[in-house]
C-alpha cells in the first residue's frame, strides 16, 4: 500500500464537511473521487496535501505516519515532495513562462541543477504536448493548454502520486478532451492518481477505483467496474442514475 | 521680455539644471530607494500578519499619514538636535522623504500583495517551495507589477517634494533658484524657470513609466 488516510475530519465554521473519511491507494491506482457538489471531495483532497488543515485524521504515506492535524512543517514538506497537485484553476505562476513554471519548483525548491531541471521540464512538457510553447506566458494560453502545463509542472517534480482537483471543471467544453487525454495517457503509464471529478465517462473508463462521497461521508468505495455496474448502495445507484439522466 | 531678464534666465539655466541633476535627482533616488525598502518591509509584515510588528507598522503609518511632510522635516532637522540627535541636512531630508513616502507606498504594496491570488501561494507549496521562496519568486514580482503605476506616481510626487528640502538648508535646485533670486529679484522669471525644469523631469519620468508598464505587460493580464 502506498497511501492510506484514516478517519479524516474537518469542520468549517460549525459545519461538518468531512465526517471521518478513509481511503487506501496502491501504487498504480487511479482513484476517482465522485459525488455531488458540496460533498467534501475537494476539501478531502486538499487536506491530504495540507492545503487545508484537517481537524483530525491520519495519513500513512510509504509507511510513514503523519497526523493530518498536527503535522510539523518538516513532515508537511516531506509529504509534498512526494506528491503533486493539479488545481481546478491551474494556478500557473502568472509572472513565469511555461518553462519557468515547470522548472521553478525543481530549481529553487529542490536545488536541482538548472540544466537537468530544464531537460526534465522539456520532457514533461513534450508529454503533455506543450513543448512548443516554452516561452509563452500563462495568459497567452487557452485554459486547456494552461492545465496541460500545470500537469507537466506536477510531473516534473517527480511525484509518487498526483492529486487532481476537478481538473476540467473550469474549462470550456471543447477544451476538456485534450486534458483528459493527457490524464488517460498518464494512467496508462502507471502513474498513481487521485482525481476529484465530475467527468463520469472518464471516471468509468480510466479509473481503477471509485470513492463515492455524499455529505462529507464515504457512501461506497471499490473497484470502478463494480461501482458502475453493481452499486451496493441505493445512494450510489441514485447518483449514477441522475448522471445518466442529465445526459439525455 | 526685457534683455536683462533674458540674460538672467540664460545664465541661471545651466546652473539650475546642474543642481537638478547633481542634487535633486540623487536626493530623489536615495529617498525613493529607502521608501521602497521601508514599504516592502512594512507591507510584508502586515501581509504575513506578524503580531507585534504589525502593530508597530500600523502606528508608523498612522503617524506619518497624519502629519504634514514639512512639519516632519522641521521636527527631524531643527527639533531632534535638542535631544542630542544631530543630522546633516541632506541626511535628514533623505530619512524624512524616505519614511514619509514609504508609509504611503506600504499601503500600495499591501494592496498589491493582497491582490495576488491565494492559488499562487498554494501552487508554490505544492511544487516544493518554501514561504520565502514563493514570496521572492512569485508573489512579490506580481505585486510589484500591480503596484508599478502607483509607485511611479510616488516617485514623481517625491521628486517634486524634494524642493521642501530647501527649507532645511539643503542646497538643491529650488534652493539654488531662491539664492539667485535673492541677488537679482526676478521671482516670476526664475521660479517659472525652475518650475519648467521640474516639469521637464516629471514628463521624462512619466514617459519612462509608460515604457516600464509596456514592458511589464509582457506576461499579459491578471489571473482568469
Amino acid at each position: 500500500m502506498m497511501l492510506e488516510a484514516k478517519n479524516v475530519h474537518k469542520t468549517f465554521e460549525g459545519t461538518e464537511i468531512l465526517k471521518g473519511i478513509d481511503l487506501t491507494v496502491d501504487r498504480g491506482d487511479v482513484v476517482a473521487i465522485l459525488g455531488p457538489s458540496g460533498s467534501g471531495k475537494t476539501t478531502f483532497l486538499r487536506c491530504l496535501n495540507f492545503l487545508e488543515r484537517a481537524d483530525s485524521g491520519e495519513l500513512i504515506f510509504d509507511g510513514t505516519h503523519v497526523d493530518l492535524h498536527a503535522a510539523t512543517r518538516r513532515e508537511i514538506a516531506a509529504i509534498r515532495r512526494k506528491t503533486a497537485f493539479v488545481f481546478q484553476n491551474y494556478n500557473l505562476f502568472l509572472n513565469k513562462t511555461v518553462l519557468e513554471n515547470v522548472t521553478l519548483g525543481p530549481v529553487v525548491g529542490m536545488k536541482i541543477p538548472r540544466d537537468k531541471a530544464r531537460e526534465t521540464a522539456v520532457q514533461a512538457l513534450a508529454r503533455v504536448g506543450m513543448a512548443d510553447r516554452l516561452d509563452s506566458y500563462p495568459s497567452q494560453l487557452s485554459g486547456g493548454q494552461q492545465q496541460r502545463v500545470a500537469i507537466a509542472r506536477a510531473l516534473a517534480t517527480g511525484p509518487e502520486i498526483i492529486y487532481f482537483d476537478e481538473p476540467t471543471s473550469a474549462l470550456d467544453p471543447e477544451l476538456i478532451g485534450e486534458v483528459l487525454s493527457v490524464m488517460r495517457s498518464l494512467a496508462e503509464d502507471g502513474m498513481t492518481m487521485l482525481i476529484v471529478t465530475h467527468e463520469m465517462d472518464f471516471a468509468r473508463h480510466v479509473s481503477s477505483k471509485v470513492l463515492f462521497m455524499e455529505h462529507g461521508a464515504v457512501i461506497e468505495s471499490g473497484p470502478t467496474q463494480e461501482f458502475f455496474e453493481r452499486p451496493r448502495e441505493e445512494r450510489s445507484r441514485a447518483f449514477i442514475r441522475s448522471i445518466l439522466q442529465a445526459r439525455e | 521680455m526685457n534683455e536683462r531678464l533674458l540674460g538672467i534666465l540664460v545664465d541661471s539655466f545651466p546652473k539650475l539644471l546642474s543642481y537638478g541633476i547633481r542634487v535633486t535627482l540623487p536626493l530623489t533616488a536615495l529617498s525613493f530607494a529607502l521608501a521602497l525598502v521601508v514599504s516592502v518591509a512594512v507591507a510584508l509584515v502586515q501581509y504575513a500578519n506578524v503580531r507585534v510588528l504589525r502593530q508597530i507598522c500600523r502606528f508608523y503609518i498612522w503617524i506619518i499619514r497624519g502629519t504634514p511632510l514639512l512639519v516632519q522635516l522641521y521636527l527631524v532637522f531643527y527639533g531632534l538636535p535638542s535631544v542630542g540627535i544631530k543630522l546633516e541636512a541632506y541626511t535628514a531630508a533623505v530619512l524624512v522623504f524616505g519614511f514619509n513616502e514609504g508609509a504611503y507606498m506600504a499601503e500600495t504594496m499591501r494592496g498589491a500583495l493582497e491582490s495576488v491570488s491565494v492559488g499562487q501561494m498554494e501552487a508554490g507549496y505544492c511544487v516544493g517551495l518554501s514561504y520565502l521562496q514563493i514570496m521572492a519568486h512569485v508573489v512579490l514580482p506580481q505585486a510589484f507589477r500591480t503596484a508599478f503605476p502607483a509607485l511611479s506616481n510616488s516617485l514623481i510626487s517625491m521628486l517634486k517634494g524634494t524642493s521642501l528640502a530647501a527649507t532645511i538648508t539643503v542646497m538643491e535646485m529650488f534652493r539654488q533658484a531662491q539664492v539667485i533670486n535673492g541677488r537679482v529679484y526676478e521671482s516670476l522669471g526664475l521660479y517659472s524657470e525652475v518650475a519648467l525644469i521640474y516639469l521637464a523631469i516629471c514628463t521624462l519620468l512619466t514617459h519612462l513609466q509608460r515604457i516600464g508598464e509596456k514592458k511589464l505587460a509582457g506576461y499579459g493580464g491578471a489571473a482568469k
